[in-house]
Formats: structure tokens, sequence, C-alpha cells
């Protein structure tokens, strides 16, 4: 039996993009909205929008009860839910799992899996897949001696931390204990989990992911990967597949490490495994797994031609995985902009508000994820991403050109937007040779803030 | 004693197996009316081949159709034209108006309601949360369906303020 009808348990843009993807597939939609977002685009797109709650999105969307809840009460087969949010929570897996409705993802034991770093970690390690020197650490004396076999400089990590957050460097081994004890008390309060690891730091890395399909029965297959290394603060800002100028010979013992731990893990759905890559030593390390479909998968949609959603909804659905290796074909180069609401030139504070008029980019290759038309509202409770833009040419110098000629058409009124740093970091010269690394950006900001 | 969802399935499709219309079962404070389409007539609308009716403490039942229209816009005329005050849902769930089926309502079209008085229970996932007035005045229309999924913030009940 097929899924007919799909809870979304999100917002912004990705519920239009997975309502667009369920109007393909002549799947019902309901929407969960909170107050705020009564009259968002998804809301009125939707087969179907229901108020979960107030704006505050711990009422509202972090609600994993009211969630399920709506799911069952509306007729729902299953639920969508984004990313952010309830998308890595077990707790929300588990409920489906419990009450007879699908989620679309991995299995709440997955989410377990690859939620806990030190549990990643291992599993990484047992699949032979490379991780960065390093390791928990209990007592000072422990920390002490793996620190020296680390050396300097090294990152202490909250084990509960993640998105760049609960990181703390230490480039002098005399500052170790000192930092560590603030590390752990920060992610006590933070995340509510004390437990840090040491790890070796890459000077010069660059963020490389690879996206993944799973059966559940073992059978994985991947989608190529994605450089990502356009951060700021650890927030992506610009995201592009093929990782420019990435050794061929390197590039596939990356996909197959990936492949490698998400087979072990029996994955279910569409998944990422993150790697650092270490440009001076032209060696990988297993980040993480996220165990969810990423903001930046349409750079993946745009080279490949499939619908990760789709796809996800297929697995979900119990079709399977529909694709075989040997039938992805990867063609040309994607780069994808996310236009945030906020303002660089205070400090890239965020900017809600109504937008009086929003104008998008149309073109050959180009793609305009969002959910802002004229009139749409950002409010401030949520995060400040309000559209994707999305650029494929033949080549990387053909995408570009794309990507920047789109940005110069986009007109977005009435709040501030990243929108013309974007263009800078498009045309830094840096840039366009491709493969630089996280650092990047705030060497840009440093010369010339924005 | 709770019976799970698995349950209640179970107990549908030995009835629909059976000759029965209607199956009562009340165990430890908890009661499921089960009613076969065709059998005891005049509780409403069914569009399931066997249609559960369960107490706040069993499970809610299914609400087909996700495209139902909305009741708001009326009543939201209705509420300004008449000065009249909404009462609306504090969450997301279904809307029972008695503490127990075959129990009377917590209110009726004339009662009186205090800003406390607790008008309805509103089910999340097996939680029971009680709906309150919030406003003092008599109760004029009753608009939220009793057994029926409601939205947060969606009107229940329309109270003529004192």
């Amino acid at each position: 039996m097929g899924i007919r009808r799909i809870l979304i348990a999100n917002r912004g843009e990705i519920a239009v993009r997975i309502i667009r993807s369920c109007e393909r597939l002549g799947i019902e939609t309901v929407l969960c909205v909170s107050e705020a977002d009564r009259h968002s685009l998804g809301a009125r797109m939707a087969t179907k929008a229901v108020c979960i709650g107030p704006a505050s999105p711990a009422k509202s969307y972090l609600s994993v009860e009211t969630v399920v809840q709506a799911a069952m009460g509306y007729g729902c087969d299953a639920i969508h839910p984004g990313y952010g949010f309830l998308s890595e929570r077990a707790e929300l897996a588990s409920l489906c799992e419990t009450e007879g409705v699908i989620f679309i993802g991995p299995t709440a034991a997955q989410i377990e899996a690859v939620g806990d770093k030190l549990r990643a970690r291992s599993e990484a390690i047992a699949a032979e897949v490379p991780v960065v020197p390093g390791g928990p650490v209990g007592t000072p004396e422990e920390a002490r001696r793996l620190a020296e076999e680390i050396g300097a400089p090294l990152l202490i990590k909250a084990v509960g931390g993640g998105g760049g957050r609960g990181m703390k460097l230490v480039e002098d081994l005399a500052d170790l204990h000192a930092t560590m004890d603030m590390a752990s008390a920060e992610a006590g309060a933070a995340f509510g989990d004390a437990r840090v690891y040491l790890e070796r730091y890459v000077r010069e890395g660059r963020h490389i992911e690879v996206q993944l399909l799973g059966d559940g029965a073992g059978r994985v297959v991947h989608l190529g990967e994605r450089d990502c290394s356009v951060q700021r603060r650890y927030q992506k800002l610009v995201e592009e597949t093929p990782a420019p100028r990435l050794p061929p010979a390197t590039r596939d013992k990356l996909l197959a490490a990936a492949v490698r731990f998400a087979k072990r893990l029996h994955y279910r759905g569409a998944g990422t495994v993150e790697f650092l890559y270490d440009v001076g030593r032209d060696e990988f390390y297993f980040l993480e797994m996220n165990a969810r479909i990423q903001v930046e998968h349409p750079v993946t949609e745009m080279v490949s031609g499939v619908d990760l959603i789709a796809e996800q909804i297929a697995i979900a659905g119990g079709e399977g995985l529909r694709l075989r290796q040997e039938e992805i074909t990867l063609s040309g180069a994607a780069i994808e902009c996310r236009i945030n609401a906020e303002d660089p030139a205070r400090d890239f504070m965020p900017s809600p508000g109504t937008v009086t008029h929003a104008e998008w980019p149309k073109g050959e290759g180009i793609r305009v994820d969002t959910h802002i038309v004229d009139g749409a509202m950002v409010p401030p409770f949520y995060d400040s991403m309000i559209a994707k833009i999305i650029a494929h040419g033949p080549d990387r110098a053909s995408a570009l050109q794309r990507l920047c000629n789109s940005l110069g058409m986009t007109r977005i009124e009435g709040i501030a937007t990243n929108l013309d740093f974007q263009r800078r970091i498009l045309a830094d010269p840096d840039f366009a040779e491709g493969g630089i690394d996280t650092g990047f950006l705030a060497r840009l900001l440093e010369k010339e803030p924005a | 004693m709770s019976l799970s969802r698995k349950d209640i399935d179970e107990i549908m499709h030995l009835l629909e197996a059976s000759r029965f219309d209607r199956l009562s079962l009340e165990m430890d404070g908890l009661k499921l009316e089960l009613v076969r389409e065709g059998g005891a007539r005049g509780r409403g609308a069914s569009t399931s081949p066997t249609r559960a009716e369960a107490v706040p403490a069993a499970m809610p039942a299914p609400t087909p159709a996700p495209t139902a229209p909305s009741r708001r816009e009326p009543v939201e005329g209705r509420a300004q034209a008449e000065g009249l005050v909404e009462i609306k849902s504090p969450l997301l769930g279904v809307f029972y108006r008695a503490p127990k089926p075959g129990e009377p309502p917590f209110v009726e079209v004339g009662s009186r309601v205090e800003a406390d008085t607790v008008i309805g229970i509103i089910e999340v996932m097996k939680l029971m949360n009680s709906a309150r007035a919030g406003v003092a005045g008599e109760v004029v229309q009753i608009l939220g369906e009793n057994g029926e999924m409601v939205e947060h913030g969606e009107a229940l009940m329309l109270v003529r303020p004192d």
C-alpha cells in the first residue's frame, strides 16, 4: 500500500519543497503550521493546513505528541519531518513506530546511532571509515595524555553538540584544562550533557559530504558529494557539487567510505555523511552523519536529476531503493546560495518583517526554493533562511556565471538580506578558482567587513 | 488498564467478522463502543465500515477527510456582529464535550460559564487536557464536534459575555 496522505511537520521553504513533490506524485498533504505561519505560502499550497500551536517552536513544531496526534487525527499515512525541528529526534520516529504511522526517515535506532557523536565515531571505526585522531576523555590525566598524542592545535567538542555548536579550540596545550572545564560546563548547560571529547584540529580543511539513499535492508547508493566549505561560524552559506579540485582517487575513496558507513547501519532513507577533508595531508576524516534531508540537497538533484524527496517517500512507502548505483549519472556542476533574512552590515543580525516585494530569478539551469512571495512574513521565531538559489551548468564556470546573473536579477524588499554579501562571495577570485577551505569566509570578512 | 490502537483494531476486526452490529465493552472505567455502519443508526455519518467511538481514555476516532470546509469564517462573522466571544481550543487534538461517553456534556447551549469553567477535553496522544471558557457569560452556540479533531485556536463555542 502506497502513501496517500503525508503530514508535513515543518515550515518555510522545505515545506513548500515537499508539497511540490507530493503534488507531482498525487499525494495529499496536511501541513502543520504555527499561529505565525497560518498565512504562509505552504499553508496555501497544502491540501490542508492545521494550526498545531502558538508561534514558539517548543509549543508547535517541536511538540512530538501534537504532530503525531495531527497525523493520526487527519488520517495521514506518513510524517515528513523536513530538516531541523523534529527531523532527527528519535522520539518522533519511535512514537510513529508505536502508533503505526510511517516516519519518512530512518528508524529510531538509526537516528540514535548517528545522533550520539561518540557512538557514530565508533561505528565509523568499525566500518573502516577514517576518523580524526582523538577520542573521549574523562579525567584530566586522560585528557593530558591524549592531547599529547594528538598534538596542538586541537578541538574540544561537546558530545551532544552539532552544527558547529559546542566546540573550542586549544592552540597551546598549557590551556587544555581551563578550556576543557569551560567547554564541559557550557555543554552541560546547552545540551544537558557535559561530556566532551578531543580531536585533531585541521588547519586547512574543507567540508565535503556525501548524499546517500539506503533501502533499510543493507543496500545503499551515493549521489555524489557536495562541498560546503563556505561557512560563517559553522553555518553553511554556499554549497556545490562536485567538490572542486578534489583528487579523483580521493573522491572515490570518500564516496566508498560513506557508503560503507551507511551499509553497516542498514540505513533507511536519505542521509548524508559529512567529512573533513585535510587539504595538506590529502586525507579525509568522518565528522558525522545527518539522518535527514539536508538544506543543500538541491545541488545534488540538479546534477543527478533525482528527486530526493520522492525517493524518500518511495523508500518509506515500502518501494525500496528504485535506483542502482550504475543508473545514477551526475552531469555538470551546481552551486547553491542560501539567502538569509539577516543584515551583514549589523553583524548578520536577523531581520524579520514583511517582504513587501520579491522577485526571483528565472532562466536556464536556475532553480529557486523559497516560500517568500509579495507580502510574506518572516517571523522572528525561526531560522532566518528565506530562500535557496541554485544554478546548474555543464561545468563549474558556467554554473557560477548563471548563479551570479541570477543573484543580480533577485529583488527582496522590506527586509535586509545577505544577497549582496553572497554576490561578493561569488565574485571573490579564490572562490571562483574553487577548492577554498572553511576559513575562507572569515578571511574575507577580516579583509573587508560586510 | 488501557487499550492500544492495535487492540482496538483487533476488536474492530472481530466485530466486522461477526454478525453483530454493535459492541459495548466496559472495563476498569474504560468504555469502548463500536457500531457497524448500517447497524444502530442516529450516531452520525460514518465513513469507515466500522466506527469506533471511544471514551477519552481510549483512542480518537479517525477523522477521514482532511479537506473539510473551514467553519471559521462564518463563525468569526457572527461573533463580531453580535458581540459574542469565541472560546478557542488551547491545543490541537480531539475534542470531547463530556467527561465520559454517556455522561452529560460539560456545558450545553444556554449554560452559564465562568472564566475557569471546564467546557470540554482536548486529547493529545492519550493525554487529556481541560479546555476552559476563559470568559464569563452564556453559551449561545457549540461549534466543536464531539470526538472530532480541532486545531489550535479553533473556535469551540460562542459565548455572550456578561
